[in-house]
């Protein structure tokens, strides 16, 4: 029970940090590598705001999610939007588009040690203990996890349900054809890589509620969301979540039942498992 | 237009520096310093490092600068990131040697660094005063290393010294024979864990539970959980400032409170008392310092008001008192002649005055006085195990998360 709970928690923390990337990814087609210093940067906004003006981190997501939305629109707008115009194939763009971003988290940890410092950051928030079935856990984790669950239920339920959302999940599928049924593609995308980027900074103002962050962390995070969006399969919501859970569960019960030092192994020979029987991802369509 | 502002920037550079050289009619030692601004190890060297390097230059210069025989001359820093990467700490301080020509070298952030950049400061004839590197390898890298000189200690020392306290308890009657060991898996983890099993093993103690876990690890729950089923008396991790917080955080969430709770690096950083206030009552950690030491306090309260937080309670101070080493052999040999300061520096003979007491060098260039293990007491963490520094003091039971 305490792997399962644990696992679950820990599946919470890698939902949080692996949603967005799947939306900018998957959606907007832009691998984006500077999705860990955005999570950080949300994280840092939740230590400044707790920590300057006694604001809870769970308040703050009123403020960080919207300003990372603009934040991240214009990130788009301006940088990402002329390597997609002259992108010739899906493949240049990713390539542009890595090298962009890749140079973005660079500047991105010296903008966040020029205003920060390059200190460690974390603060106590509900780090007090809950009970349930007899083992204690956090309850900063219980609270980031429910809303993980809310953030990725209320995603897929836009994603598929609503208008918007139906427009978003076209342009994932293909986006030649989505502009031939009257798709804005341009304004689609700037919205998919926005929204995105706010799940992610929301992600980050959560995680710093029981994560040590400093500037230069944030490429951990990246990886983490990589392995997450490649298992669950790109541009698949569910599937993000389910690769989440599975990850958070095996590398706990790799570290309660064999080792603490084979997680990270644990880890990849999941990845490589199904990179192997099924490369598209655990709920990724094949490629036609 | 491009060329034009280049131009006129390149102009306007050009314009400060002869600025600067006209009014630098004074003697100036140039003073170089590579350590992590990025990287894995930035958060600690920001704490450790770099705020006591830029104090030792501001209280030097403030004092009119070092006293050399053709008179006072002040102190010019000039800082790179070596973004925690060996290569690039090699490189930085290939660099300062022959770029920037500086006439001596901070030495670089962390064990690792240090190592790595002893070659090139060997090589280049640079003395390498460390503050921040504690090794077992002293005697072997001194022999081929002449320049290289350690502050901070042994890990051979630190481990014993930290077994020593369980030993010490036990026989005091305070604690059982339990112990669980867990440490970071990198050179430093395994190094000091390795060498705690086994004195701790000679000692009659049972090793309950024992793990490591990967370098960068938060989530650390099962670990505590493990330590709690296996109900160790004593809790010891060799760990790392990230993982330090997370398995504080872990225990106090789980209600993990064995006699003994001690956790290695950044146990002594400001940070961890703001982080966790007064839960960490009786916490053990790595290092120590003698906080009633009016030199200490002093220097404590200068660092506050350059860098905005105090120094950690370990190699803050240690990294400081590097550069006053350093300054005293220049000041003592009266010019910034590498080659005759490093000679005055190997002289066993020659001792220096710091901030953590008197200072000198053995056959292997070690300091062999230094703070082992620290306790948090009264929200200060006071060195409660050291080797030839006085001030020691007593160590208080555990008695869990307040």
């Amino acid at each position: 029970m305490f792997i399962l709970i644990t696992g679950l928690l820990l599946g919470g923390t890698y939902a949080l940090i692996a949603l967005g990337l799947n939306l900018q990814y998957g959606v907007a087609r832009i691998m984006n590598l500077a999705n860990g210093e955005l999570l950080v940067a949300g994280g840092f906004a939740a230590f400044w705001a707790y920590t300057a003006a006694q604001v809870s981190p769970v308040a703050a997501l009123v403020l960080v999610a919207p300003i990372a939305f603009a934040v991240n629109w214009l990130i788009y707008r301006i940088m990402l939007q002329p390597l997609v115009s002259r992108a010739k194939s899906r493949g240049a763009l990713e390539v542009d588009s890595i090298l962009a971003t890749f140079g973005m988290s660079f500047a991105l940890v010296g903008i966040m040690t020029a205003l920060f410092g390059g200190g460690y950051f974390n603060y106590a928030y509900l780090a007090q203990p809950v009970d349930i079935f007899g083992s204690s856990y956090a309850q900063n984790r219980l609270v980031a996890f429910v809303l993980a669950a809310l953030i990725g239920l209320g995603l897929w339920l836009w994603l598929s349900y609503t208008r918007a959302g139906l427009r978003l999940r076209a342009l994932a599928v293909n986006p030649a054809s989505a502009r031939l049924v009257g798709i804005d593609t341009r304004a689609a995308s700037a919205q998919a890589f926005a929204l995105g980027g706010a799940i992610t900074a929301v992600g980050g103002a959560l995680i710093s509620m029981f994560f040590t962050l400093d500037a230069s962390v944030g490429i951990l995070f990246t990886m983490k969301a990589l392995i997450i969006v490649i298992m669950g399969g790109v541009g698949d919501i569910r599937g993000t979540i389910v690769a989440a859970m599975i990850l958070g569960i095996c590398e706990t019960a790799v570290a309660r039942l064999i080792d603490p030092g084979l997680t990270l192994a644990a880890a990849y020979v999941l990845f490589l498992g199904i990179l192997l029987f099924r490369p598209q991802g655990l709920f990724g369509k094949k490629p036609t | 237009m491009f060329r034009r502002t280049l131009m006129t920037a390149t102009a306007a550079m050009a314009l400060a520096v002869a600025g600067l050289g006209a009014a630098s009619a004074q003697e100036t030692i140039r003073l170089g310093a590579a350590a992590p601004q990025s990287g894995p190890l930035a958060g600690g060297a920001a704490v450790t490092h770099w705020p006591a390097v830029r104090l030792w230059v501001q209280q030097t210069n403030a004092a009119g600068g070092l006293q050399l025989a053709s008179g006072k001359a002040l102190i010019e820093l000039v800082e790179y990131d070596d973004q925690t990467n060996p290569q690039q700490a090699i490189q930085a301080a290939q660099r300062l040697a022959t770029q920037d020509q500086v006439d001596f070298m901070v030495a670089p952030y962390s064990t690792g660094l240090n190592l790595a950049a002893a070659p090139i400061f060997a090589q280049l004839g640079y003395p390498q005063i460390t503050g921040t590197a504690v090794t077992n390898q002293q005697p072997e890298l001194a022999a081929q290393f002449p320049n290289m000189f350690f502050l901070l200690g042994r890990t051979g020392v630190m481990a014993e010294d930290t077994a020593k306290v369980l030993v010490d308890l036990r026989e005091a009657g305070s604690i059982g024979n339990r112990v669980a060991l867990v440490n970071v898996a990198d050179a430093f983890g395994i190094e000091m864990a390795g060498i705690s099993k086994a004195v701790l093993e000679g000692a009659g103690f049972e090793i309950v539970y024992q793990s490591s876990y990967p370098l960068g690890t938060q989530d650390l729950a099962p670990i505590i959980d493990g330590a709690k089923s296996a109900e160790a008396d004593a809790f010891i991790a060799w760990s790392y400032p990230g993982d330090t917080f997370a398995l504080t955080d872990q225990a106090i969430v789980q209600g993990f409170a064995p006699s003994v709770f001690f956790t290695a690096v950044a146990t002594a950083f400001p940070a961890y008392a703001g982080r966790f206030g007064e839960q960490i009552e009786g916490v053990l950690g790595m290092g120590g310092v003698n906080a009633d030491d009016p030199a200490f306090q002093a220097f404590s309260a200068a660092h506050t008001e350059l860098a905005g937080q105090g120094p950690d309670f370990w190699a803050s101070a240690a990294t400081y008192a590097t550069l006053e080493v350093l300054g005293q052999a220049i000041e003592a040999v009266g010019s910034a002649d590498r080659a005759a300061v490093l000679a005055h520096l190997q002289d066993r003979a020659n001792s220096y005055e710091t901030i953590l007491g008197p200072v000198d060098f053995n056959e292997n260039n070690d300091n062999e006085r230094y703070w082992t293990v620290g306790q948090w007491q009264n929200g200060v963490f006071r060195g409660v195990s050291a080797r030839g520094r006085d001030g020691a003091v007593d160590v208080q039971l555990f008695d869990g998360w307040n």
